[in-house]
This record gives structure tokens, C-alpha cells and sequence, in this order.
């Protein structure tokens, strides 16, 4: 087991790696610059571009830039080209925004995909199943900014409450209900409109694991010994089934920054992925490695969590 | 030989006759098959009649017909008489420029499969070729590492990345245009499809037909792409059906935030992105193309999943 997880590590870290140089080699291959935002600039000089471009070390060759991009990474010393702020402070303070958002939509996903699932795979060809596996495919289908914008309208229009941002501003001094509970309204689109893809695949998976597990064997004894039919579906049945579902777990991680920029963009949400978006806006290599570079370790951590789980959950699994 | 059992076999059908009754019997799939097919030749038609022979002009910009609602009659007697729509009636109204948004999404209609398709093919290319490689040379060593493995660990790192962010990033830092919209979103979805064809090819490549095709010294060229792909291909292209909707949903997704296709090729994606700033003015600018895209990502989807149940005994539900 130990000897498992070390070498699973090592390999991670190989990974890691080869990902840093490659995302290194293509955002500085691509043509634009950090320099060139602003062509249109009367006040950026020839030589103002030449001291930006030698501050940056933008000057120097590829393989010396990356050296230096990893030292003032691991010293902490990395600035952002933009406003000249240390990037992990600044990843780190859009971290905490994003997290919240992130939480709730994990739960909306989880505690909604699995009674759907369930009780479609439960009922298969019943009006029910019919009706959700419409509308998860649906749900897949739709673009996320059209919904968000459908929903936005409803909400505004239904409810009368503030939708977009994090908090309504000059409420900072209100009593700690009103403030909550003004907190909660703005997050609730956000994370129902990043939950509702998710779900629909999720309550889908579901379903299906259900279909392969109902046919086995076991289940079959278990009816066989009287026991009832509570204890055959969520026992022996659901246990059984849930089994790939530490693997999706695993795999959700990573939407902490790849799947909000769209939403975040949309909802003003100062999360990682708009400040990714922002970088990439302004050419702000720092940001935009850094934010790759992590969303590539929480890609491996997920799967090595994952991988250690499943092999924690099912003793069929053998290391 | 003798008739009795002649009698009672069924009639034999070809692999595709078999697969087309069981695709039938998914009503939900059939129809969105044939909804598909009348859009193919809708978007055929659209490139017709806008570009060849010019019946509708979704160029013509008539700035006295702003925001006409859909089914407005043509009634002005400021804009010439050429510039009439067909049939004098705006059929899906007009907008921020008195521009027909009936000839727009036609246009756009071809437009958005063009990049879907094209997209597709691409990760296609790369997916049967690098999983081709791994499945076919996987066992040759390369110095200390075999092709397989590192033709596998190119993969995992190409999955660590973000795939919108990573797609956001080189589509914002090259030069705007439809073709590196495509090559881009085709580059970053192969590795699904890789690892498709590796599973299928490993299978295959022990299989006696394989064999005798090798011990007739055969190129092996010809062995993979005469003998394995046409094996290995129809799981893989039932993805490849839903990879076509996915890539019109991140075209749209991009043209949100304004690296779309640019202006003046018109996708579903952009009408959709330049008619939500007129949302409450002109409704009909974000409705219509924002149904379009879900209803025909919804019958790639259902289609997809359709020939991916008839082309997968494990999923069958009746014999």
C-alpha cells in the first residue's frame, strides 16, 4: 500500500513536470507578449517596452525563463506582470471566493444525482425515468450562458433578489442575518447553474451503475432470503454501486478552476477562473502558468485520491 | 442444407441492418436522426442561398429596420427594393442592424457544423493515430521506455490541462480566426478517442485475422488502416457524434466571451453572444439561436447515445 502511494507520487511529480514545461513552451511560443496589450499606446515608448520586456526576463532564451519562473515560484517571489502583486497571494485570495461556490454545487450535484438516479434506474421505462433522462440530456445540451441568463431573468423577476456578485455592496455594516442571508442569494444562482451540468451526467452515471447492479447475482440472493426490499436495493444494491463514484469524486476536483470561467464571468464572481480569464486578457504569464500548474495538481491529486480510495472501499482491489 | 432449420432461422442481416432496426426502436434517437439529416440539408442550403445564389443576403444592413420582431411584414419605404427580404416578410425578425436573422442562421447554420465537424475530424486524425500507434507498436521499446507508455503518459498530461482554459488560452493569444478555432478544439479532444482506439487495437492485434494478415507480409500501414480500423471504428465514431455537439457548445462558449468566430461569419455561437446585450429590447435575437443550439446539440446527443446503445450489445435492453 505504502509502497503503492510513493510510487504513484513519483509519477505524479514526473507528470507534473513535463505539464509545467509544456504549458511554459506553449503560452511563450504563441505569438502576442505581455508588451503588445496596448499597440495602440502613444505614451509606451520603444524603450519602455525594451525595460518591460528585460524586467520580465522576457529577453532571455526559453529553457533560462522557465528556470526562473520555477525559482520564484517555489522562493514565493512570483509577481504578476499586470499589477506587479505576488501571484499565490492573489491565487490564493480568488481560492477562498471560488471555494464556497464550489462547495455548494458539489452538494447540489451530489445530494440531487443520486435519488434521481436511483429511483429512474428503479422504475426504468416509467414516465419518470423517461421525463429526467430528457431533461438531463437537455440540460447538457443547453449553453450554460443562455440558461444562466433565462434564470437570472426568472429570479430577478420572481424573487426580487440581488443575483450578481458576492455580496450587495454597502451592506457591510447590516446586522449579521441581513448579511447572511444576502451572502446565500448571491450564491445560489451561481452554484445552481454550475451544478445543473454536472448533475444531469452525474444522475445519468447513477442510473446506470443501478441497471448493471440490480441484474447480479447477489441481488437475487438477497431477495431470495426474504429480505425486504429496502435493505436488497440500498445494502447490498446501492453499496455495490457506488463503488465508481469514488472515482468521480476524484475527477470534480478539478472544476475548481476550468469549468467557472463562463459562469464566474457571467455572475461577476471574483473567483480563480475569471482571474485566469483576466491573465489571459492581459497576457499575464505569471498568473496563467501558476493557474495551470495547479489546476494540473489538483487533476493528480484527484486521481491519486481516488485511486487510494477505491482501493480503501472495494476489497476486491489488490495493490 | 436442410430446410426445417432454414425455415426457422431468422433471415440474416447485414452488421448495419441489424444495428438501423435497433436504432429504430429508439424513438426518441430515430427522430433525432432524421431531425439531423433535415439540418444537414438546411445547412447545405443555407450556404446556397446565401453565398451562391444570393436569395437571402444576411450581409444587407437596412438601419431603418432595427428590432423588428420575427413575422414582420416589409413595409418601409426607406430601404430599396433590392434590399427586401424574401417573400416580403422578416421571417425571424431583424437585428441591431436591420439585418435578416432568418439568412443569418442559415448562414450560421453552416458555419457552426463546419466548425463542429471540422473539429471532430481533427481530433479524430490524432485520436486514431496516437492510439493506433500506442495499440499496434505498443510492445516496441524506444531506449528505456516503450511507445505505449509514452504515448499513454503524452495523454495524461494533455488530460491535466483545463480543457476550456487551455482551449481559452491559445485561442486568445493567436490571431483570431475560424481556423484556429477549430484546430484548437479539435487539438485539445483526442485524447478520449486515443484511448478508445488503444483499448479496441489491444484486443485486436492478437485476434487470427490479424495474424494472417501479418504472416502474408502485409505492410503494416495496410494492416492497421485496411484491416483493424474498420474494427475498431464504430464506437469510436458513435463518440465522435457527440464530440460535434460538444464542440458547437464550446464554439458558442468562446464566442460569449468574444473569442468566438469573429464577425462577419456568423456561427449560432455569435448571434447568440452579440443578441444577449438586447435581451429585454429584442428577445428574439437571444431565443432563437439559443434554441437552435439546444435542440440540435440535443439530437447530436440523443442520436449519439442511440447508435452508442445499438452498437454496444452490453447495453441492449431487449434481445
Amino acid at each position: 500500500m505504502i509502497n503503492f502511494i510513493i510510487r504513484n507520487i513519483w509519477q505524479r511529480v514526473v507528470l507534473l513536470v513535463f505539464i509545467s514545461i509544456i504549458s511554459h513552451s506553449v503560452i511563450h511560443l504563441a505569438p502576442g507578449e505581455p508588451a503588445l496589450v496596448d499597440p495602440s499606446n502613444p505614451r509606451m515608448k520603444a524603450e519602455d517596452i525594451q525595460r518591460i520586456r528585460a524586467a520580465y526576463h522576457l529577453d532571455e532564451p526559453l529553457h533560462i525563463q522557465y528556470i526562473f519562473w520555477v525559482r520564484d515560484l517555489f522562493t514565493g517571489e512570483l509577481k504578476s506582470f499586470k499589477d506587479n502583486q505576488p501571484v499565490l497571494r492573489k491565487i490564493w485570495d480568488r481560492f477562498l471566493n471560488s471555494l464556497p461556490l464550489f462547495i455548494v454545487s458539489m452538494m447540489i450535484i451530489w445530494f440531487l444525482a443520486f435519488p434521481v438516479g436511483i429511483k429512474a434506474a428503479l422504475n426504468r421505462n416509467s414516465i419518470f425515468d423517461r421525463v429526467s433522462t430528457f431533461l438531463s440530456y437537455a440540460l447538457i445540451s443547453i449553453p450554460g450562458f443562455f440558461l444562466a441568463y433565462l434564470l437570472i431573468i426568472f429570479m430577478v423577476k420572481t424573487f426580487d433578489v440581488p443575483v450578481i456578485g458576492m455580496r450587495t455592496f454597502g451592506l457591510e455594516d447590516a446586522p449579521l442575518l441581513l448579511k447572511s442571508m444576502d451572502r446565500v442569494w448571491h450564491l445560489t444562482l451561481p452554484a445552481m447553474i454550475s451544478a445543473v451540468g454536472g448533475m444531469a451526467v452525474l444522475s445519468r452515471y447513477v442510473r446506470s451503475q443501478m441497471l448493471e447492479v440490480i441484474h447480479q447475482d447477489y441481488m437475487r440472493t438477497a431477495r431470495a432470503k426474504g429480505l425486504s426490499e429496502d435493505q436488497v436495493i440500498y445494502r447490498h444494491g446501492l453499496r455495490n454501486a457506488l463503488l465508481p463514484f469514488i472515482t468521480m469524486f476524484g475527477l470534480t476536483i478539478p472544476g475548481l478552476i476550468g469549468g467557472s470561467v463562463i459562469f464566474e464571468t457571467i455572475f461577476a464572481w471574483p473567483g480563480m477562473g475569471r482571474l485566469g480569464f483576466e491573465a489571459i486578457l492581459a497576457r499575464d504569464f505569471p498568473v496563467i502558468l501558476t493557474l495551470t500548474f495547479f489546476s494540473a495538481i489538483l487533476v493528480l491529486l484527484g486521481t491519486l485520491i481516488s485511486d487510494i480510495l477505491y482501493g480503501v472501499a472495494d476489497p476486491r482491489i489488490k495493490f | 442444407m436442410n430446410e426445417q432449420t432454414a425455415d426457422a432461422l431468422p433471415p440474416s442481416k447485414g452488421l448495419f441492418q441489424e444495428r438501423w432496426a435497433i436504432l429504430k426502436r429508439n424513438r426518441m434517437a430515430y427522430a433525432s436522426f432524421w431531425f439531423l439529416i433535415a439540418l444537414f440539408a438546411l445547412a447545405i442550403m443555407g450556404k446556397v442561398l446565401t453565398q451562391n445564389i444570393v436569395i437571402f443576403d444576411p450581409k444587407i444592413v437596412r438601419l431603418s429596420e432595427k428590432f423588428l420582431p420575427p413575422l414582420t411584414p416589409y413595409t418601409s419605404k426607406i430601404t430599396a427594393k433590392e434590399d427586401a427580404p424574401v417573400m416580403g416578410v422578416y421571417l425571424l425578425g431583424t437585428d441591431e442592424l436591420g439585418r435578416d436573422v432568418f439568412a443569418r442562421m442559415m448562414e450560421g447554420s453552416f458555419v457552426s457544423l463546419t466548425v463542429g465537424f471540422v473539429a471532430v475530424g481533427i481530433s479524430l486524425t490524432v485520436g486514431i493515430f496516437f492510439g493506433g500507434l500506442a495499440g499496434f507498436y505498443g510492445r516496441v521499446k524506444l531506449g528505456f521506455i516503450t511507445v505505449d507508455t509514452l504515448i499513454m503518459r503524452f495523454v495524461d498530461i494533455m488530460l491535466c490541462f483545463p480543457s476550456f482554459f487551455l482551449i481559452l488560452t491559445v485561442v486568445a493569444l493567436l490571431p483570431p480566426s475560424i481556423y484556429n478555432i477549430m484546430i484548437v478544439i479539435g487539438l485539445t479532444s483526442w485524447m478520449g478517442i486515443a484511448r478508445f482506439v488503444r483499448a479496441e487495437f489491444l484486443s485486436l492485434r492478437d485476434q487470427d485475422f490479424v495474424v494472417a494478415a501479418k504472416s502474408q507480409a502485409i505492410p503494416a500501414w495496410r494492416i492497421i488502416f485496411i484491416h483493424m480500423v474498420p474494427n475498431a471504428i464504430a464506437p469510436v465514431l458513435v463518440s465522435a457524434t457527440i464530440g460535434v455537439a460538444t464542440a458547437i457548445l464550446t464554439e458558442s462558449s468562446l464566442s460569449f466571451l468574444g473569442f468566438g468566430v469573429q464577425p462577419p461569419d456568423a456561427t449560432w455561437g455569435n448571434i447568440l453572444a452579440d443578441g444577449k446585450t438586447f435581451l429585454f429590447d429584442a428577445p428574439w435575437l437571444t431565443f432563437i439561436p439559443g434554441f437552435t443550439i439546444l435542440f440540435v446539440v440535443l439530437a447530436f446527443n440523443l442520436c449519439g447515445e442511440g447508435l452508442r446503445e445499438a452498437f454496444n450489445p452490453k447495453l441492449r435492453t431487449t434481445p
